[in-house]
Parts: C-alpha cells; sequence; structure tokens
C-alpha cells in the first residue's frame, strides 16, 4: 500500500466510478423527493442507466461547431476534469492513503479550484455562442468571488491548526471537530463550494431555464460528458474537503475503519448537496453577488478575524 | 435562511411519501372517460354509419388531417366514400368531435398508437370506423333528421309531423 | 529535480514566445497561463512551494481570469487576428528581436561567468513566509494595504449607483 502508483490509480478508479455513479444517485434522489421513482428500468434499481447513460454519449457526434474556436473547445472540458482530479491529490482519505502530504495542501487546492474557472470561461468563449458567453461571463465573476470567501473561511481552519497541511488538519481535530468552533467558516465554504462547482442553488453560468445550457450550450457526446463528470467530481471534492476540514476527516468510533468513516461523511454531504438541489430555488444574478460580496465577504472576514484574535488571546494566556 | 432549512426539511420528508408514479406499461395510467385520444367513427344503434359527410369536422381541423369524400347511396342516405386521418398530423384538440353534427367522430380514451412506419399513422376509414355507438348511445340520427331515407320515408321521424298535403284544400 | 527544471523552463520559453507571436489574443493569453503555470513549478521545484501556488492562485487563477473576462466581452474575432496580421509584419520585429538578443547574451554571459550549481535548496515553508511578512518586512505589507483600501474606496466611487428608481412611474419625483 505505500506504492504512490497504488493509490494513485485506486483514487482515480475509486473518483470516476464514484462521479458515474452519482448520476445514477442524484437522479435516484431527486425523484425519491420529488415523489417519483428515477431510472429503475436498466439493471438493478436502474444502476446500468450509467453504462446506458456512457454509452449513449459515446456513440453521439462528436461535433464541433464550424464557427466554434476548435483548440480552445476542445481544450476547455479537459480542464475542468482535470483540475478537480488534480486537488484530489491532497486529501487525505486515510492515515497513509493520500497521493501526496504536500505541507501546502489547502492553498493546492484553492489554486486548483481557481484554475478551473478556465473550463467554463474557455468553453463559453469558444463556442462563439451568445448563450454560452452569458454563461461564460456568469460563471467566471461567480466562481472568482466565491473563490475569496473560500479561501478566507478556510484560513480560519488554518489558524486554529496552525498549518496548511491536510493531514494535520484532521490531527488536530482529534478532541473537537473544528464545524464547532468554525461553525460560521463551515456555513461560508460550504456555500462558496456549492457556487464553485456551480451546482443546483447557484447555477446560474447553466441556468437551463435562461441560458439554454449555459457555457455548455455547444457541447455534445463525451465532451459534453467530461463537464458533465468535472461537475459530479467537484461535488465528491468539495464533501470530501468539508468533511476534512470541519469533521474531523477520517477520524470516528475505532469500531469501523477509517476509510469507511471519511467515505460514510463524504456520502452524507453528497446527500446534502442533492437535497439541496431537490429544494431550493435558483437566486438571481445580482442577488448572488450582492450576497456574496455584503453578507458572506464581512462574515468570512470577521470569522477570520475573531478566530486569530481568540487564538493570540489563548495563546498568551 | 430559516424558510430555507423549513423547504430543506420538507423536501427531506418527501422520502417517505408514496409515488405518483404510474409504472407505465405494466401498470397503466386511469384516462378519464372524456380524454381526448385515438379519433374513431361511431355507428348508430342500427350498425350503420353515423356520418353523413358534411366536411364540417375537416373544415374545423386546425392542422388539416382529416380528408374525406361524401357520397350517397340509392336512397339518398350520405356517407363517406373515404374517410382518412393522418395521425401524424393531428393535435387531439377535439375540434372535430364538437364540430360533428351527427355525433360520428369521436375521440376514444386511448393513446397507444405509436408506429415505427410514419405511413402507418395514416388511417383510413376501415381502421377508423368501430362497432360502437361511443359515447351517445341511443342516437340515431337519420331517425330525427327528416331526410327520407331507405325504410323510413318523410313524417316518418321521431317528434316529426306528418308532411302537409300542399294539393289538398283541406284543413 | 534538474530535468523538471529544465523541462519547465523550456515550456515557459515556448510558451512566452507564443504569447508575442500569436496573432488570436484568446491563444496568446492561454499561452500567458501555460507559461505562468511553468514558471510556478520552477519556482515550486526552486524551493518556495508557498510562492509557487500564490502564483497559480492569484495570477494564474484570478489575474488571467478577469483579463480573460475582458477580452471575451470586447468580440474578438477572425477579423481582429487579420488585423494583427497586418501590423505585425516581420519589419517591427527587428528592433525587440535585437534588444532581447541582447538580453539573452548578457544572460548567458552572466550563467557562464558565474558557475554556481543551484545545489542545497532550502524549502521556504509559507510559516517562514508569514513571518518574514509581518516582521522585517511589515512595513510593505501596510503599505500594500493602504494601496488596496485605496483601489477598494475608488472602486466604491465610481461603481456608486447616483440615484435609485424603485418604479418607472416614479422616476421624475424626488422622493
Amino acid at each position: 500500500m505505500t506504492n504512490p502508483w497504488w493509490i494513485i490509480g485506486g483514487v482515480l478508479f475509486v473518483l470516476l466510478n464514484a462521479a458515474a455513479g452519482l448520476i445514477w444517485l442524484e437522479r435516484r434522489m431527486l425523484a425519491l423527493w420529488q415523489d417519483r421513482y428515477g431510472p429503475n428500468r436498466a439493471g438493478p434499481f436502474g444502476i446500468l442507466i450509467v453504462l446506458a447513460d456512457t454509452l449513449k454519449l459515446f456513440f453521439k457526434e462528436d461535433w464541433i461547431p464550424p464557427f466554434a474556436d476548435k483548440v480552445v473547445f476542445v481544450f476547455a472540458p479537459a480542464v475542468v476534469a482535470a483540475s478537480v482530479l488534480m486537488s484530489f491529490v491532497i486529501v487525505p482519505f486515510a492515515p497513509g492513503i493520500v497521493v501526496s502530504d504536500m505541507n501546502i495542501g489547502i492553498l493546492f487546492f484553492l489554486a486548483m479550484s481557481s484554475l478551473g474557472v478556465y473550463s467554463i470561461v474557455l468553453g463559453g468563449w469558444a463556442s462563439n455562442n451568445k448563450y454560452a458567453l452569458l454563461g461564460a461571463m456568469r460563471g467566471a465573476s461567480q466562481m472568482i468571488s466565491y473563490e475569496v470567501f473560500m479561501g478566507l473561511a478556510l484560513m480560519g481552519v488554518v489558524v486554529m491548526s496552525g498549518s496548511f497541511n491536510l493531514s494535520v488538519i484532521v490531527e488536530a481535530q482529534k478532541n473537537v471537530w473544528f464545524i464547532f468552533p468554525q461553525l460560521i467558516g463551515f456555513v461560508i465554504f460550504l456555500i462558496a463550494g456549492i457556487a464553485e462547482t456551480h451546482r443546483l442553488p447557484f447555477d446560474i453560468p447553466e441556468a437551463e431555464s435562461e441560458l439554454v445550457a449555459g457555457f455548455h450550450s455547444e457541447y455534445s457526446g463525451m465532451k459534453f460528458g467530461m463537464f458533465f463528470i468535472g461537475e459530479y467530481l467537484g461535488i465528491t471534492l468539495i464533501s470530501a474537503m468539508v468533511v476534512v476540514l470541519y469533521f474531523g476527516g477520517w477520524l470516528g468510533p475505532s469500531f469501523l475503519p477509517p476509510v469507511i468513516w471519511f467515505v460514510i461523511k463524504t456520502f452524507a454531504f453528497i446527500m446534502l448537496f442533492i437535497l439541496l438541489r431537490a429544494s431550493m430555488p435558483r437566486p438571481r444574478y445580482d442577488q448572488l453577488m450582492e450576497y456574496g460580496w455584503k453578507v458572506l465577504f464581512p462574515l468570512s472576514l470577521l470569522n477570520l478575524m475573531v478566530t486569530a484574535a481568540i487564538k493570540l488571546w489563548l495563546s498568551t494566556h | 435562511m430559516f424558510s430555507l432549512l423549513r423547504s430543506m426539511w420538507l423536501i427531506f420528508l418527501h422520502m417517505f411519501h408514496k409515488r405518483d408514479t404510474y409504472q407505465y406499461p405494466e401498470q397503466k395510467a386511469p384516462l378519464p372517460a372524456r380524454w381526448r385520444g385515438r379519433i374513431a367513427l361511431t355507428r348508430d344503434p342500427d350498425g350503420e354509419e353515423r356520418c353523413v359527410g358534411c366536411y364540417l369536422c375537416a373544415a374545423a381541423c386546425p392542422v388539416d388531417c382529416i380528408s374525406l369524400q361524401a357520397t350517397e347511396d340509392e336512397h339518398g342516405r350520405r356517407y363517406p366514400e373515404f374517410f382518412r386521418i393522418n395521425f401524424s398530423r393531428c393535435i387531439f384538440c377535439g375540434f372535430c368531435e364538437e364540430a360533428c353534427p351527427t355525433y360520428a367522430i369521436q375521440l376514444l380514451p386511448d393513446f397507444e398508437m405509436a408506429e415505427y412506419n410514419r405511413q402507418n399513422l395514416v388511417y383510413e376509414k376501415h381502421d377508423l370506423l368501430i362497432n360502437s355507438q361511443g359515447k351517445y348511445p341511443g342516437y340515431n340520427y337519420y331517425k330525427i333528421a327528416g331526410l327520407a331515407i331507405h325504410n323510413k320515408d318523410k313524417g316518418d321521424a321521431q317528434h316529426e309531423e306528418p308532411p302537409v298535403d300542399i294539393k289538398s284544400l283541406l284543413p | 529535480m534538474d530535468a523538471t527544471f529544465f523541462i519547465a523552463a523550456g515550456i515557459a520559453v515556448l510558451a512566452t514566445l507564443r504569447v508575442i507571436t500569436s496573432y488570436n489574443i484568446m491563444h496568446a493569453l492561454l499561452y500567458l497561463v501555460v507559461s505562468l503555470l511553468a514558471v510556478a513549478v520552477v519556482i515550486y521545484v526552486y524551493g518556495a512551494p508557498f510562492m509557487a501556488v500564490l502564483e497559480i492562485i492569484i495570477y494564474a487563477g484570478a489575474i488571467m481570469v478577469l483579463i480573460i473576462f475582458f477580452v471575451m466581452m470586447l468580440n474578438l474575432g477572425l477579423e481582429t487576428s487579420e488585423h494583427e496580421k497586418a501590423w505585425l509584419r516581420p519589419r517591427i520585429w527587428i528592433i525587440p528581436g535585437i534588444l532581447c538578443l541582447i538580453l539573452l547574451g548578457e544572460m548567458l554571459f552572466l550563467i557562464i561567468q558565474n558557475r554556481q550549481p543551484a545545489g542545497n535548496i532550502q524549502v521556504v515553508e509559507p510559516k517562514a513566509v508569514g513571518m518574514a511578512l509581518f516582521g522585517p518586512y511589515i512595513i510593505a505589507v501596510e503599505l500594500t494595504g493602504i494601496l488596496l483600501m485605496a483601489g477598494i474606496v475608488g472602486a466604491y466611487h465610481l461603481g456608486r449607483q447616483q440615484k435609485k428608481i424603485s418604479h418607472r412611474f416614479l422616476e421624475n419625483f424626488e422622493l
């Protein structure tokens, strides 16, 4: 298990399968919360719908519009999956099961999520389509703004644990999970995380009722599939980060192995994401920005300041 | 903020509600009697065609999917020579049923008429005619109308007075 | 480590060349992003992970996105790249080319003169960066803070809305 290639391969395998399975899970759960059944024909509980969907995506015509910027158009979907998968490099699944135990873990996560913006911007711009462009513009401004509060909310955790290293952060939660001292930070991080993955309450870059399909209007086949997988990987990533930063990562009663604890907690947050999609209306674009900059931004600054002050006071007394 | 949490909780509770879905091919949805589905030509209680070929349905049809040609038998009873409905155009609006003066054309609660070949959606008269009176049992247009046909002369219709003999002076 | 450095440095140089020579501004910007990422790798290899990540977050992740954002709204198409092509004739390259060659020669000369291996690299921890910033360089941090504050105040002033119209019928009334 010490061979890093095994860990990389295992993480990739689990993540990609989980992302594919999430498509089925989300459809089933949304159906359940809307008093429907969802996909239930193919295979037991309809789980083979994933296979059917993938096959369909592969056999779709892989169309590049003649008016598009071809190189950028092909490049954009790769960015989203790559940047999210890169972020998983620093997620500690259990003691020892982490691809790279960097001491700048959180910053690396922020850097990769900031690169993820490119997929939306470039995809929307290269499509050469007005709805895609509008989606890209919304996506860019939304993700850049929410990255700011995301980083600031994370700094509370960094101040409490005194490290950017995620394994150290998990170890620092031995006595009390950071959700209790960092409740505000947690809420801000969760909201910013949803905005960062442009999931449903904050899916204004896609906004299918306003912008056709937003930035990926022109995409079809497996290129669209990459955006799709990227979105589900993003959900998994944000859930895993929430668990690592605020819910004690792999820590839990010892009757279950640490990995299982991690998976259970992450799964709970994925469910929360789906529930949010099932129950929340989409805010207007200016409301979203106003809420971010006028509510979350001062709150996260205040949270960071108070945390730092308390930490300082405790260390001097 | 609180209302958001409340709505999330309420949606979560839907997990334990009964599901509204009909598992369609195995479990049919109960269609109301006046459902506007497949179009049929009904017959009167004597088993004759009700349609008199008046073209009102074809005129009322907003998508022009009905075409017919009226003709007469040797006793003067009108009937359509051919009656054709192109269901690939039909929008099931029910205007033809409303326009029909003899209750001949009726929309039935049946929607399972998918075809692989588009041409199969063009229904001819023998496809459309059903051996039933549809929603108006007992209604017989020629028993009410004053027109003389086979086995029924002038004045024989229901509530019809015998024809006035215009050549006589007697009251 | 040498291999990673040389690959990253080569990519940075090539990407930067493409930034200058590319006619399509969007492609040029993308090459600039690639160049910044390559520079981040170089910085990481030479023991400054904090700086490397900040380079990605701030330059590649924020500033370049904003520039691309504005370019996106300018609606530059094939026409503009044709213009670029017309403007950037080979004749224009002569003087910058000579200047760059001189710089390159100077750099090569310095490298040859001063043959010190870049060994025993010290990794600078984020904590050390923070201690340095809030210790000896506190005045620079404070000055940057004042500059940013001025920027925020200016942006607020420019973006302030003059009059809020609550309803179109009330437009002509002073409230």
